[in-house]
């Protein structure tokens, strides 16, 4: 049966076949490739763009493998099928102790996800990627081969399945390192910084002492100012019960809410409301980790046509300048939207073969789809971001160049030898050719 | 509490399987057709609850004479509070109007399985003369539709069954439910489930153990469906066969 199936993002609606990884997942992978349709693995498709796509093909969806399957309660190692949620992780080992060591801005993601688009969070510079806390995972390939993959069986294949976008074969299960809290809350702390030089030496400054650091940047104001969060996790042992059922948008409205008006007057208020309630404070895991999943599809505010999310690293060096750059490009065209996100990545060079994490500044932004106007723009951007040497994120990208990507990923061609020919995506056929 | 799920990998069923587990003292015997699948059910109401027993009992569902020998091993085990009857596959209606070994099959695993449990169940519950059975109909057993009456024709086969078996128990300890979700995101329907107009299974599964442990006679999962289904029974033929839904 053909579906029409779309991504975060909602630029496209595509008929795909729709499977369901289930119990038999491994006969799935092996039928498809002998078949001779190729499909790609495919968890809760929060991905923005088409990463978890493959129009024509068929998608392997693993939300029904959602059994947690061992856990050490002293030392924090957790084995989980593929479809479990990152949010079903935290509810229920948060009360007893433990977190996960590394979660993006959703929880609405699989663990198969996490891996295989290496996320990182707030506390790169402190733990590095999913892929760093990632142990082993059972990897189930085309022609049929189960293969337990971890830093010292099979490390090849581990090391190009993190970070590798689904497209070495499918990922059943995995075990991960869950990190020891006291309870749900957070200590935190919000300062206000004018200029992105400001936003630079606060995060030198805080990054020894402080396990959470993102910025909110007014991608409207003139110098880049914004807001800079900084928290740990703190010794508060409650764990009050979390409600994610908030207000949802309730149907796609004709045109996109986040125009210019509503994006320069929600930065003026989100700026001065922040400004007014800086400094130090303790919340709960939720609202600090995940503000947006309080809000149920508030993708389909950006209206019929969908958005982007674009997100680039730079290297430190030169990097300021270059932000500064790319922030005035996003001024004069004003496209930017609400949900900039500002932060330095640590040291860690992520360890997957076609991992984005690594040294240097990274920014997030969601643009309104407006077509040829936000490509244009984005191709400026492009252009800055190659010039500094950096890299757009695979995991959000549903248009950068096949060469933007070769220039981003060195590694691309090594990587290649260990995808599954089975194995296929919108974003592969685009930037891999196949 | 002790309960008994059989097929117990079904998706709605798992969930209420999670519910129950926050109870200190409880115990799962899972019964099912993929030792695999049912150890990893197993495993993750362990993971979950510190404290939960289970056992797993794997056989082919549809041969009476291995559920048969499958009832001393269950009786050993002790009473039951719940029995949950949750097998089940989705019949495609094309598939059905065009071969007869589809309706068989159907109709192998829809009715007769359950039927050869429904009474298993029974004597079970009938040992300590109290308890919930509970089984998976369907809101599409409520009116045969051309998209699905293979399918719905086999779920009310349950309805009659448990209105027959109420009627049985009627003034003793024994309740007898049907629950009937309504389109839920498991994986019986992940096709539909990645358009995300699907109930989530865990809030369905919420209302099915409220509405197991008050025994009522017929649980609708989400609640709105008793409201939809009420309105779907009660359009005169004539009209509702114009209908293109």
């Amino acid at each position: 049966m053909q579906t029409n199936v779309t991504s975060f993002g909602r630029l496209q609606s595509l008929p795909h076949e729709v499977e369901n990884a289930g119990s038999f997942a491994s006969a799935r992978v092996g039928a498809a490739s002998t078949s001779g349709i190729s499909v790609l693995p495919r968890g809760l498709g929060s991905s923005y763009g088409d990463v978890c796509l493959n129009p024509g093909g068929q998608l392997l969806v693993t939300t029904g493998l959602n059994n947690f399957l061992a856990f050490d309660e002293g030392s924090g190692v957790l084995t989980v099928e593929a479809g479990v949620t990152l949010g079903e992780i935290q509810r229920t080992f948060a009360p007893r102790g433990w977190m996960l060591s590394v979660t993006p801005g959703t929880q609405f993601v699989t663990v198969g996800g996490a891996i295989g688009n290496d996320v990182h969070g707030k506390n790169h510079h402190a733990r590095g990627t999913f892929g760093d806390n990632t142990l082993s995972f059972t990897l189930v390939r085309s022609d049929g081969t189960i293969l337990n993959c971890s830093r010292s069986e099979n490390a090849e294949l581990f090391y190009a399945t993190i970070g590798g976008l689904g497209l070495t074969g499918l990922i059943t299960q995995a075990t991960i390192q869950l990190q020891s809290v006291a309870g749900a809350y957070l200590d935190i702390e919000n300062i206000v910084f004018q200029n992105s030089g400001e936003f630079l030496s606060l995060s030198d400054e805080s990054e020894p002492d402080w396990q959470y650091i993102v910025s909110w940047i007014d991608c409207t104001s003139k110098h880049g100012r914004g807001i800079f969060m900084r928290g740990n996790n703190s010794s508060d042992p409650r764990v009050p019960e979390t409600n994610i059922g908030g207000p949802a948008v309730p149907f796609t409205p004709p045109i996109s809410l986040i125009n210019r008006a509503s994006v320069l007057a929600f930065n003026q208020l989100y700026f001065h409301l922040n400004r007014a309630k800086a400094g130090a404070a303790k919340t709960h895991y939720q609202p600090y980790f995940y503000p947006l999943d309080s809000v149920r599809r508030w993708n389909l505010a950006y209206g019929p046509k969908g958005f982007y999310q674009y997100q680039m690293v730079i290297p430190r060096a030169g990097g300021r300048e270059a932000l500064d750059e790319i922030l005035s490009e996003i001024r004069r065209a004003g496209q930017g939207s609400f949900l900039a996100v500002l932060k330095t990545f640590g040291e860690d060079k992520g360890p997957g073969l076609l991992s984005f994490a690594r040294p240097g500044i990274t920014l997030a932004l969601d643009f309104t789809n407006y077509g040829d106007r936000s490509e244009k723009l984005f191709e400026r951007l492009d252009a800055i971001v190659a010039s500094a040497g950096g890299a757009l994120n695979p995991s959000k990208d549903s248009r950068m160049s096949r060469a933007m990507f070769e220039a981003g990923f060195p590694r691309f061609e090594e990587f290649e030898k260990y995808r599954d020919p089975a194995v296929s995506s919108a974003m592969s056929r685009r930037l891999m050719g196949w | 509490m002790r309960v008994l799920i059989v097929g117990a990998t079904s998706g709605i069923a798992k969930e209420c399987a999670r519910i129950w587990a926050k109870q200190p003292d409880a115990e799962f015997v899972l019964v099912g057709r993929n030792e695999a699948a049912l150890e990893a059910v197993a495993a993750d109401l362990r993971v979950r609850s510190t404290t939960a027993k289970t056992s797993v009992f794997a056989l082919d569902i549809t041969d009476a004479v291995a559920v048969a020998a499958l009832e001393p091993k269950l009786v050993a085990l002790g009473n039951y509070d719940v029995v949950l009857i949750a097998q089940g596959e989705l019949t495609d209606q094309t598939e059905a109007q065009a071969s007869v070994a589809v309706i068989d099959r159907s109709l192998t695993l829809n009715v007769t399985s359950v039927g050869i449990f429904a009474e298993l169940g029974a004597r079970l519950l009938g040992r300590s003369g109290r308890g919930n059975l509970a089984i998976f109909g369907s809101v599409a057993g409520d009116r045969g539709r051309r998209a699905n009456y293979s399918y719905g024709a086999a779920k009310a086969f349950i309805d009659t069954y448990v209105q027959g078996m109420r009627h049985r128990f009627a003034g003793t300890g024994i309740s007898v439910t049907v629950i009937k979700p309504g389109p839920t995101a498991t994986a019986m329907t992940t096709a539909l489930a990645t358009s995300g107009k699907l109930a989530p299974a865990d809030a369905v599964a919420k209302e099915i153990v409220a509405g197991i442990a008050k025994g009522k006679p017929v649980i609708y999962a989400p609640g709105l469906w008793r409201i939809i289904m009420l309105v779907v029974r009660m359009i005169p033929s004539p009209i509702f066969n114009k209908l293109n839904f």
